[in-house]
């Protein structure tokens, strides 16, 4: 505290540094109650998992747990696919396309009514920031909700020329970096569309799904239209092998995703991934250089890192390389890693132990490959699992962390010197989700982004998201699109001519 | 990046360059430190910095001797010391400070001196035919010259917007080094006048032809022209100072004006210029606001971090 008695005079002030340390500005949690033990949802009812079996989720910021979550088995995963499939039949293909979309409208507004609720529990559960999950997680939720809503009764136009049906029942599998949002991508158009849906969350993070499900209810949605069955990689395992699935949709790693592949290889399901990527952020010399900085820290920081899309390459021209780099640890010094529930905390907890070993591994990777390794001198807190942002310098194309997804807040920078050379790199991946491009000049912005394979290319911007804009990658970056028009193909069948 | 030439008085070639601004990004980074929450202790000692920054400001025709008055003896005790000397001193907290300066019309300066004779407050004093700017250069001389001689102990000249929107930057430059010749060891503070530029590459612009003419501090806005000063201008200018730091060792100051009415806004101003330009920046040395309402929203809040409860409205004098 500044302002004590001995400097009473406004002059004295100026011979004392000013120290701005903000005080903790903490979220309350009274508003979420979480329950000791979770059970499956299926068939419209809260139901024990068969084998009895449970496991703990915890807060990634304390480390301590925050609940138990049951473990749905095969049998589980067959109840919850033959509800499906009983609703589909019975209820919920019946209907027309104006009345799924009341469904949907009702619960995009129930979310925003218990919006706060919904950021606070994806907070504790996930690690985010909660400036995070209340300003960008849930409100993507709903605008989710009503995007979808709203193409439920006009189907017949999505696909000029084609007549369209639904698929039957879908099998979904969502990650644990955007838990509830990525539930969103994926049950708003399923339930457009006229399907019934079967969806596991991640292990780490069920708990906002969860609450999801309290609003589905809450919403009146019939019986076994959404089924949520939690667990790990078996519980996936089960649901992508059931034969009574018609589609599957993943959101994961690569790894997971080539393994889904395999296993719905020879059967009619229809299948798409959303799965890793290495992103490449071009910073041109005639960029805005202040609000590229700031691009490149949304771009790779946001999230801790853990987004696929991250803008985790970045490729200077080497005029202005220096004066960036420079700029980049300044600002980086700023950045304010803590409590996730703090209102002003920039970065917050790393999901889990597994995914904070695995950043570490790759940064000693990338300390031994010999890339200059730059980290800022900030407070960090002195439990739960967090990982400082960092960056690592003079990479080259060969270099581990040029090709390797860290999902973490781990930036590499390299440098080039003509757009050709930027493209070429940009392009040297096995990935191709995202990349951003920093120019001034709109005709350079245009070419470039021609001639990078990418599915989303950002343009003096980085990691803004639209339900309206379809979202997916080239290569081992996925197949298919989710979002906007392009997100509906995948929950519908099509054919010519009259229904 | 813009770049201009501009030649010295010396005959020596300068040149200006600009970086381009991104008005989303711009934006967006401004907006983010409204998100910033700001409680407690943290808060306490944001509005007592707050306060000891504020240049308390009377510009209207109709200014008068007793109006000056009367703001400089508000300058001096922002609240009368029985109304909260007693929370004050339970919490162990400094009395509230004085504000940095009062800034008021060249003819209106001697009633300032006197008025404020004894204290550490600035006087500062607009000049330069504000606030359009709109006469011969040896008038805007004469201007200034009138004020620094009365006693002004810091200058608010207004750049030629004329001059800048037709691109006569060396006339700009030329303006303000003759401005700052005859300020002596007066604080030239540089107007840019930031709402009639009509975007921030020219704020950017703006601001560097200013800190390489000789301001000490640039300033948003006359208060006259609507927008004045924004978060986001804000934040264009204090990069520039940022970058201008970098290049030279030589630390700007800057002055926001007009508009900011609140002590939710001001924190937002702080918490910028703390992650934009670091706490050095944190005094009022170099950040000043020009205000005027501002001031009793910082008496209020303070009140109420100090009593748990808002003071009735008539608690803090108008001026």
């Amino acid at each position: 505290m500044q302002t004590t008695k001995e400097n009473s005079k406004s002059t004295d002030s100026q011979n004392t540094k000013f120290n701005f340390d903000y005080a903790p500005a903490l979220e309350s949690t009274d508003i979420v109650q979480i329950k000791d033990r979770n059970l499956l949802f299926i068939d419209g009812k809260w139901v024990a998992p068969s084998q009895g079996k449970y496991f703990k989720t915890i807060n990634p910021a304390t480390g301590l747990p925050l609940a138990e979550i049951a473990e749905a088995s095969t049998k589980d995963v067959d109840n919850a696919v033959k509800a499906a499939r009983k609703a589909y039949t019975k209820t919920w293909s019946k209907l027309t396309g104006a009345e799924r979309g009341r469904y949907l409208f009702r619960i995009a507004r129930l979310i925003q009514e218990r919006a706060r609720e919904l950021a606070v529990l994806e907070t504790m559960d996930n690690g985010k920031p909660i400036k995070e999950s209340r300003d960008i997680d849930i409100p993507l939720v709903a605008a989710h909700f009503f995007y979808y809503a709203g193409w439920a009764d006009k189907l017949d136009y999505a696909i000029p020329g084609q007549k369209v049906s639904p698929v039957g029942v879908v099998g979904q599998i969502i990650p644990w970096n955007f838990p509830l949002l990525m539930a969103a991508w994926k049950i708003a158009p399923a339930l457009a569309c006229g399907n019934t849906v079967v969806i596991k969350p991640a292990e780490t993070t069920s708990l906002s799904l969860l609450l999801l499900v309290q609003i589905l209810q809450e919403a009146g949605l019939p019986d076994g239209v959404v089924n949520v069955i939690t667990g790990a990689g078996e519980t996936g395992t089960a649901l992508v092998a059931h034969a009574d699935i018609n589609k599957v949709a993943f959101t994961g790693s690569t790894d997971v995703g080539r393994l889904i592949a395999k296993t719905v290889a020879g059967t009619n399901k229809k299948l798409t991934l959303e799965l890793g990527g290495k992103s490449a952020h071009i910073i041109f010399e005639d960029a805005a250089i202040e609000q590229a900085v700031e691009g490149v820290i949304n771009g790779i920081f946001f999230n801790q890192g853990h987004v696929c899309c991250a803008g985790s390459r970045l490729l200077l021209e080497e005029s202005v390389s220096e004066i960036f780099v420079e700029k980049l640890k300044i600002r980086m010094q700023q950045l304010r890693v803590g409590n996730p529930l703090d209102k002003n905390t920039d970065i917050g907890a790393i999901n889990s132990s597994t995914e904070l070993e695995k950043i570490k591994k790759l940064i000693t990777t990338g300390q031994n490959e010999g890339a200059e390794f730059f980290e800022p001198n900030i407070e960090m807190p002195d439990k739960g699992y967090f990982q400082k942002p960092c960056f690592f310098n003079r990479v080259s194309s060969a270099f581990t962390l040029s090709r390797v997804e860290v999902f973490g807040p781990v930036l590499a920078i390299s440098t080039f010197r003509t757009t050709q050379e930027a493209i070429a790199k940009a392009n040297d991946t096995p990935y191709g989700l995202a990349a951003g491009i920093w120019s001034e000049k709109g005709s350079k912005v245009h070419k470039v982004a021609s001639s990078l394979k990418a599915g989303v290319i950002w343009a003096n911007t980085y990691n803004k998201f639209d339900p309206t804009s379809p979202f997916g990658g080239y290569n081992e970056s996925g197949w298919g699109r989710e979002g906007g028009r392009h997100g509906l193909f995948p929950y519908l069948n099509t054919k010519q001519g009259a229904k | 990046m813009r770049t201009i030439s501009i030649q010295k008085e010396n005959g020596n070639p300068l040149v200006i360059s600009a970086p381009f601004v991104d008005e989303v990004g711009a934006n967006e980074r401004a907006d983010s430190f409204t998100k910033r929450s700001i409680k407690k202790d943290s808060k306490l000692s944001a509005l007592y910095l707050a306060i000891s920054m504020c240049d308390l400001t009377t510009l209207e025709g109709a200014d008068t001797p007793g109006k000056v008055q009367q703001m400089c003896a508000k300058a001096r005790y922002p609240v009368p010391p029985d109304l909260i000397s007693e929370y004050l001193n339970k919490k162990n907290l400094s009395s509230i400070p004085s504000v940095a300066a009062v800034c008021v019309y060249p003819s209106m300066v001697p009633v300032a001196v006197k008025a404020l004779q004894g204290t550490n407050i600035g006087i500062a004093s607009v000049s330069t035919a504000f606030p359009s700017g709109q006469a011969p250069l040896e008038i805007k001389v004469e201007d200034t010259r009138f004020a620094v001689e009365k006693g002004a102990t810091e200058i608010d000249m207004v750049i030629n917007r004329g001059a800048f929107l037709s691109g006569r930057y060396q006339q700009v430059f030329d303006e303000i080094v003759e401005i700052k010749k005859v300020c002596g060891d007066a604080h030239l503070k540089v107007i840019l006048e930031t709402g009639e530029l009509g975007s921030y590459d020219r704020v950017r612009l703006g601001s560097e032809i200013a800190m390489e003419a000789g301001a000490d501090f640039i300033k948003t806005s006359t208060g006259k022209v609507t927008p004045a000063a924004t978060l986001p201008v804000t934040l264009v200018m204090l990069q520039a100072i940022a970058d201008h730091y970098r290049r030279t060792g030589k630390k700007i100051g800057m002055k926001p004006a007009g508009g900011i009415r609140t002590a939710k806004q001001a924190i937002h101003y702080l918490c910028m210029v703390n992650e934009t330009l670091g706490s050095d920046w944190l005094t009022p040395d170099l950040f000043r606001f020009g205000a005027s309402a501002l001031l009793n929203d910082l008496l209020r809040q303070i009140y109420k971090e100090v009593t748990g409860r808002y003071y009735y409205d008539k608690a803090f004098s108008i001026d």
